[in-house]
């Protein structure tokens, strides 16, 4: 199972509480940001285009993924992300920045 | 009893406020969609429980919310606007070229014959279009490919397409306006589309005539005289007699013709309510007093509304969506403030009460009257 966080605006967006959890059979292939956050968006249509842009799936400026005590936002979107998140042991983070009013 | 029910967006969500045709009494529901921008909210002619909601943040972006229940129960339908191909550029703030960029919606219109079918304005300046009920958007690309493009410019809020007219005597017939750009009007179900700008004058634009580069705030007309428009320009209010062919100013006496919002009384086509504001550096009433002010003659003549507003240290704007009349009679006008405040006039803008005082800015108002 891997665990995806994401910020209060998208919970509810996506009618979910608490932690996302991805079967790891959901994802296809290495498990890494981009099979991931398919996988997310493959569970949830409504969060398509609020993490990544519908088009060129780049990540919306005002979010970073964290995982590990990492940020990871600017690494390949095809790297592996670290066993413990493909363990389900860390949650891979979507974070929103801290902007705005 | 016929009601009203008024669609509030604002700053950090959406809110309806609803009432018996008397509109003394308020039943407030929200916020909807908490912590998001409501750019606008507007219901279906045809199907008046049928509501559509711009809803976006900078954060996640863009998302249109769609209910069938008057705002009860919401779903989130499609949100994938995508410039019919390569888009080209635009002029920039510093005068170079700078590419198109989706940012949202800031309107939406439903169609006055399907339910089905909603219109969509949005920054960068663009016109789209469901024919599902909101589920998938499709370009109009016509408006965007017009040669006048390049020279498009973003007004302080961004370039944005926020007025969209449906003629209902022309099904064909469409004007949209953009900020900065101006007034355009397609004549075949949007297709094509012609600027409709002549007999505007704007001295912060290097040709103060010129065919586009002009910042319309918003445009409204009479369902029963399409032919007649009224604008509020960035400075000076506007009237064009002949579908937009040709404009003169109608500012006459008031105290200042810089403002945002302008809208027609449901059932006098000449009776018009403008919000003036001081200036462009100084988006707040005059002397920090709030009022409406009412031509009943079409433009020109203008007395001011107070009765009810406030008429002392008010330092609020009206921005651009943020006014609409009901169908009632007597017509009903309401606005909401960028303090939080909805207030209406169930007799035409002689007396005035807030609905709210409290929610946050507010960006759009629209009104439905209900059977």
């Amino acid at each position: 199972m891997i665990r995806v966080v994401l910020p209060p605006h998208l919970r509810i967006l996506a009618r979910v509480e608490g932690d996302v959890e991805l079967p790891v059979e959901a994802i296809e292939g290495p498990v890494t940001q981009r099979t991931v956050l398919d996988a997310l968006e493959s569970r949830y249509p409504v969060l398509r285009g609020t993490i990544r842009d519908h088009v060129t799936l780049q990540r919306r400026a005002f979010l970073r993924y964290f995982v590990c005590g990492q940020d990871v936002s600017h690494d390949p979107s095809d790297a592996p992300l670290p066993d413990a998140v493909a363990r389900g042991e860390e949650p891979f983070y979507v974070i929103g920045a801290i902007a705005g009013g | 009893m016929s009601g009203v029910r008024v669609l509030v967006g604002t700053k950090k969500g959406a809110f309806i406020l609803t009432s018996d045709g008397k509109r003394d009494q308020w039943n407030v529901s929200g916020p909807h969609f908490a912590g998001w921008e409501i750019y606008h909210m507007k219901g279906s002619p045809v199907s008046p429980d049928r509501l559509f909601a711009s809803q976006s943040t900078g954060w996640h972006g863009q998302v249109i919310q769609r209910s069938d229940d008057g705002g009860t129960t919401w779903e989130a339908v499609g949100n994938k606007f995508v410039y019919d191909g390569i888009p080209g550029t635009h002029q920039w703030y510093d005068g170079t070229q700078h590419p198109w960029e989706f940012k949202r919606v800031w309107h939406l219109e439903p169609s006055l014959t399907d339910p089905d079918t909603v219109y969509a304005g949005v920054e960068d300046a663009a016109l789209f279009r469901s024919t599902d009920g909101g589920q998938s958007w499709q370009e109009m690309a016509g408006l965007r490919e017009h040669p006048s493009g390049a020279k498009w410019q973003p007004g302080a809020g961004g370039m944005c397409l926020h007025t969209i007219l449906l003629d209902p005597s022309h099904p064909e017939r469409m004007v949209i306006a953009i900020s900065a750009a101006g007034a355009f009007r397609s004549d075949d179900g949007g297709r094509t589309w012609k600027p409709i700008n002549r007999g505007l004058h704007s001295q912060y634009i290097p040709d103060p005539t010129a065919e586009v580069g002009h910042c319309v705030h918003h445009v409204a007309l009479h369902p029963a005289r399409p032919n007649v428009l009224f604008m509020q320009k960035h400075w000076d209010v506007m009237r064009s007699d002949d579908a937009g062919e040709s404009w003169h100013e109608i500012s006459g006496n008031l105290p200042t013709d810089f403002g945002f919002v302008i809208d027609v009384h449901a059932h006098e086509p000449d009776t018009l309510y403008v919000v003036p504001i001081k200036s462009d550096s100084e988006h707040f009433p005059p002397e920090g007093k709030l009022r409406v002010y009412r031509s009943r003659s079409g433009g020109n003549e203008w007395e001011a509304l107070t009765r009810g507003l406030p008429q002392s240290d008010c330092y609020v704007n009206v921005l651009r969506d943020a006014m609409s009349v009901d169908q009632l009679a007597p017509c009903g006008v309401y606005f909401g403030t960028t303090g939080g405040q909805v207030y209406a006039s169930a007799d035409a803008g002689d007396n005035w009460a807030p609905i709210v005082r409290d929610l946050p800015a507010v960006l759009s108002v629209e009104v439905q009257t209900l059977p």
